[in-house]
């Protein structure tokens, strides 16, 4: 697939990308996916949202220089200023007026459109590998996370493979929630009876947030979870450590685990009950019980 | 079946202390403000002039003070919010979860419904009638049952806060988490009764304005002579009558899911939740329109009056505002890209999206227009409308940057959402609420707010603003979401006691503004408006006196141009004196008082809190009363009062010689040629 940097038509821009990363870093000054995206997905959507920003600004500085401008020389005090006190209308004006704002709207309109096709979270990603699967399923108050070609799961740890593509499947057994790892790209929404597919990538070894990004109760603050992006040997070598410890998650484990709970420190399941994913999406399982909050 | 239904001792909170001593604190006040109204004798003059007043200016007097009162509140709720997110680094804070949500949930729908929504009806019912020369609303009463079902909302919605709970879903209850699996206590009941039977109200103004507007103009007036605010006053309601039935029906399907067993958004049973999603947004995205346009309206006022110009570009700003009430509805999709609707919706929706910014941007550079060639006073008003213009230009933009599809997928639910709305909401609605507040409340009180107060007011707001949300824009982009009672991430902490600092700076600002109204009520003798007209205004309702009179017009104004009084000044000021002979006066008809809004609020109040409660014998009985209300109104003999033929010559011949007064200072200022 085309990233957004291939894009042809965001190359003018390229010249003000330094200037707006450095005032994003100087900003942040930390580890954020706006100055150091760690996957394609979300590289492309900064991309994307420098480019917006960048032609916004060429807009949105002059008006509020404008602004500022006019009110402070035309104050009723100056002399100086011209004073045109029954001037209300200039059909050139007005033409220049709608025009600059429709061919803004025109040119990001095409961005938006093509990015929105490129960049959609079901789209896969080009790369010579196979994507490894994994299949998400957001409960209260905790993730968890199956991984059918290895056949382990994990809870409130997401391991995953460097520069190999990611095909996420996204459910919810209970209310919903939205997936997001913010360094990786895209969030999308985790929905009872509902299978999302998301595609991401982590160029490079490293641990990124994720997190939960829909109020999903008490517990919701809880919901997140490192993601641990390991070189391929290292991946290897967890999944057959984790097959080899940790309990089996079958029906009554996974009933179990239904149950609202949080702060679940991240441990993994050595097997995993054959099609629970689809069991869930298709409702075979009962959603979560909910909340035994107080009243 | 319980007598009370679910209602017990254990509904009230004892052993929480905090919503304890905040509801016993508010308790108090109420009862000490009840107690000295009624121990000063002022009870019938209440009774008789305000809560049964059907005049628009009290009851849009009457709105813009609930919304006063609501802003506090709600701001409390801010103060709270962003103290607990200063502390609750590696740490639980001092709200718990359960606290916490009911606290953002209340600070959103109390924000929305009962601070901005009142303020902007509120100068609606102010101004539109002056404005339009005529001398009330279409439906009077209807107007008052309006009100006060607006002021019966939020009561319940402030009652919750010490019997039971309110709502921990945010403040759009978006099911299954609002369902009674995943929230079975009453939050979600109180939510949605208050925003039914608010709802109610506002719908009934939308029809009242809707009416009023196309039906009810001084003669003369056509369309292309009405104020901007009129006009945009017209979108606004147009919207109202449009969006609102959709939000009724949506909270009704999640009632009829709570209460009768329904599935329409439940996980199981074949209910769908993304249907709730895109209903509840077919109003929401309209709703943020119904805030700003009435404040795009206010911003015209103002920027002209001070300007000391007409309006530019007139027609193209209508145009603009049509665009804008049209193209509102066709972007609600935009409020969950996330869902993966799929890459042609999506795109759809986010260029639907951007496509609003047109007439926006449009707007902004006619303002500018307006500023060039004029000769700008910076009052208060101008002031919020000048902050408005350069803080907005940036909420615009990241606006248009959440409308791209694709960089949405970082961003939705972010703190940058978050800081883009709050840039939208508070730099665009509520600093048009102050700048109206500002602008028209001599007209409303017969005298001008403390000027030197209200700037101070000003920048301590637009400082305060800028404190507390750029840091939100930063710490989006940092990965951070909304609505987190704590966290662990260690570069969000600055930012976060970057953002409680500005809380503190608009806690300085609301302070300020409270002061200046203290201080001006106690100064009013020697801040009266005796002209009517204290800013030079340019259109009708500064042509009266303030306060007007119950009847406002003793003659109905003749409109000749977009600007009538601005021309019947310039028109005296050449020929020296006032031109038009004094008519002969007639005796007036006004709507009599009427109890019936007040009454049906407390049978509202009744029915909504029986419903919440699940008493049902006096859910019973509150719908009776409200029939009976109704019924007992239907059957009424006389409607209308008359205001004697002198009564109208008295007051008409004061208004005239303040008028010939504004004319001698006005000549005074601008020598004629």
């Amino acid at each position: 697939m085309a990233t957004a940097a291939e894009l042809n038509f965001t190359r003018p821009l390229h010249c003000l990308r330094p200037m707006l990363a450095l005032a994003a870093l100087a900003l942040s000054g930390c580890d954020s996916w706006i100055e150091r995206p760690a996957g394609p997905i979300s590289s492309a959507e900064r991309i994307i949202f420098l480019d917006t920003l960048a032609i916004m600004l060429l807009i949105v500085v002059p008006v509020i220089i404008a602004i500022i401008g006019f009110a402070w020389w035309f104050r009723a005090s100056n002399e100086r200023a011209r004073h045109l006190p029954h001037w209300s209308f200039s059909g050139r004006i007005e033409l220049v007026i709608w025009s600059i704002p429709a061919l803004v709207v025109l040119f990001l309109g095409g961005i938006a459109w093509i990015s929105a096709h490129d960049l959609d979270p079901g789209r896969s990603l080009a790369s010579k590998r196979a994507p490894l699967e994994i299949d998400v399923v957001a409960l209260d108050w905790k993730w968890l996370f199956i991984y059918p070609q290895q056949g382990v799961a994990s809870v409130n740890r997401l391991v995953v493979p460097a520069g190999v593509p990611l095909r996420f499947r996204l459910t919810s057994a209970t209310v919903w929630n939205a997936f997001w790892i913010p360094k990786l790209g895209s969030m999308l929404y985790c929905m009872y009876g509902m299978a999302g597919t998301l595609y991401l990538q982590a160029d490079r070894p490293g641990v990124y947030h994720g997190l939960s990004a829909m109020i999903s109760g008490d517990g919701f603050a809880t919901m997140h979870f490192d993601t641990q992006a390991l070189s391929d040997a290292q991946f290897q070598a967890w999944s057959v450590s984790a097959r080899a410890a940790g309990p089996a998650l079958d029906e009554p484990a996974y009933r179990a685990l239904l149950k609202p709970s949080s702060e679940v420190s991240p441990y993994s399941y050595r097997s995993v009950m054959p099609h629970l994913f689809d069991a869930i999406v298709l409702q075979r399982l009962p959603p979560g019980p909910g909340g035994a909050s107080k009243p | 079946m319980h007598l009370l239904g679910q209602l017990s001792w254990q509904a009230i909170p004892f052993d929480e202390p905090l919503p304890m001593i905040a509801g016993g604190v508010v308790l108090l006040c109420v009862v000490a403000v009840l107690l000295w109204v009624w121990l000063k004798g002022y009870v019938p003059y209440l009774w008789r002039e305000w809560i049964t007043s059907v005049d628009h200016k009290r009851i849009g007097v009457m709105y813009c003070a609930l919304a006063l009162v609501m802003l506090l509140r709600g701001f409390i709720d801010a103060i709270m919010m962003r103290t607990q997110q200063a502390m609750a680094f590696h740490a639980a804070g001092y709200l718990p979860a359960s606290h916490f949500d009911q606290i953002f949930s209340a600070h959103g729908t109390i924000m929305i419904f009962f601070m901005a929504m009142p303020f902007m009806i509120g100068l609606m019912n102010l101004v539109v009638p002056l404005q339009l020369g005529v001398r009330d609303v279409a439906f009077p009463t209807l107007n008052s049952v309006s009100f006060w079902l607006t002021a019966a909302g939020a009561l319940l919605v402030n009652l919750s806060l010490v019997i039971g709970s309110f709502s921990r879903t945010g403040w759009l209850p978006y099911p299954p988490l609002s369902e009674l699996t995943y929230s079975p206590d009453v939050g979600v009941d109180y939510y949605c009764w208050a925003i039914e039977i608010s709802g109610i109200g506002t719908l009934i103004t939308g029809i009242n304005f809707v009416t009023t507007i196309l039906k009810l103009r001084a003669p003369g007036m056509h369309y292309t002579r009405m104020p901007m605010f009129c006009w945009t006053a017209l979108a606004s309601n147009l919207l109202i009558v449009a969006a609102f039935p959709i939000l009724t029906v949506s909270l009704a399907l999640l009632l009829l899911d709570r209460y009768a067993g329904f599935h329409f958004f439940t996980n199981l049973g074949g209910g769908n939740a993304m249907m709730f999603m895109n209903l509840i947004w077919a109003w929401g995205h309209p709703e943020v329109y119904i805030l700003i346009l009435p404040a795009f309206g206010v911003y015209s006022e103002v920027v002209s009056t001070f300007s000391g110009k007409p309006l530019f570009g007139y027609r193209s700003m209508v145009i603009a505002t049509m665009a804008i009430c049209l193209i509102s509805f066709m972007v609600w999709l935009h409020h969950f890209f996330t869902m993966g609707a799929g890459a042609d919706v999506n795109a759809f929706f986010g260029i639907a999206s951007m496509i609003i910014a047109v007439p926006t941007g449009v707007k902004i550079f006619n303002w500018l227009f307006t500023m060039y060639g004029g000769r700008v006073r910076f009052s208060a008003a101008m002031l919020w409308s000048l902050g408005f213009m350069v803080s907005f230009v940036i909420g615009g933009m990241t606006g248009v940057m959440l409308a791209e599809p694709t960089a949405d997928f970082e961003l939705h639910n972010s703190l940058f959402l978050v800081a883009h709305f709050h840039n939208v909401i508070i730099t665009g609605v509520l600093f048009g609420a102050f700048a109206g507040y500002s602008y028209w409340f001599p007209k409303a009180f017969g005298f001008v707010l403390d000027e030197r107060l209200g700037k101070w007011a000003f920048w301590l707001w637009f400082i305060g603003f800028w404190v507390a949300w750029a840091p939100g824009y930063v710490l989006g982009l940092e990965g951070m979401t909304r609505r987190l009672q704590h966290y662990d991430v260690a570069a969000w902490r600055p930012w976060l006691l970057v953002a409680a600092v500005g809380v503190l700076i608009i806690l300085a600002a609301i302070i300020v503004q409270v002061a200046q109204l203290v201080v001006s009520i106690r100064t009013r003798a020697s801040r009266r408006d005796l002209t009517g007209d204290p800013w030079n205004g340019r259109n009708l309702e500064w042509s009266i006196a303030s306060p007007p009179p119950p009847f406002n017009y003793a003659v109905l104004p003749h409109v000749e141009n977009q600007e009538p009084y601005w021309d019947m000044k310039q028109r005296a000021l050449e020929a020296g004196h006032l031109q038009t002979p004094e008519p002969a006066y007639g005796p007036i008809e006004m709507p009599r008082n009427s109890a019936t809004g007040f009454v049906c609020a407390f049978f509202a109040v009744v029915t909504g809190f029986a419903l919440i409660w699940r008493i049902w014998w006096l859910v019973a009985l509150g719908l009776v009363g409200a029939y009976a209300t109704f019924v007992r109104f239907a059957w009424r003999d006389v409607e209308e009062q008359v205001i004697p033929a002198d009564e109208v010559a008295r007051l008409e011949r004061a208004n005239r010689a303040a008028r010939s007064q504004a004319l001698a200072v006005l000549a005074e200022r601008v020598p004629t040629p």
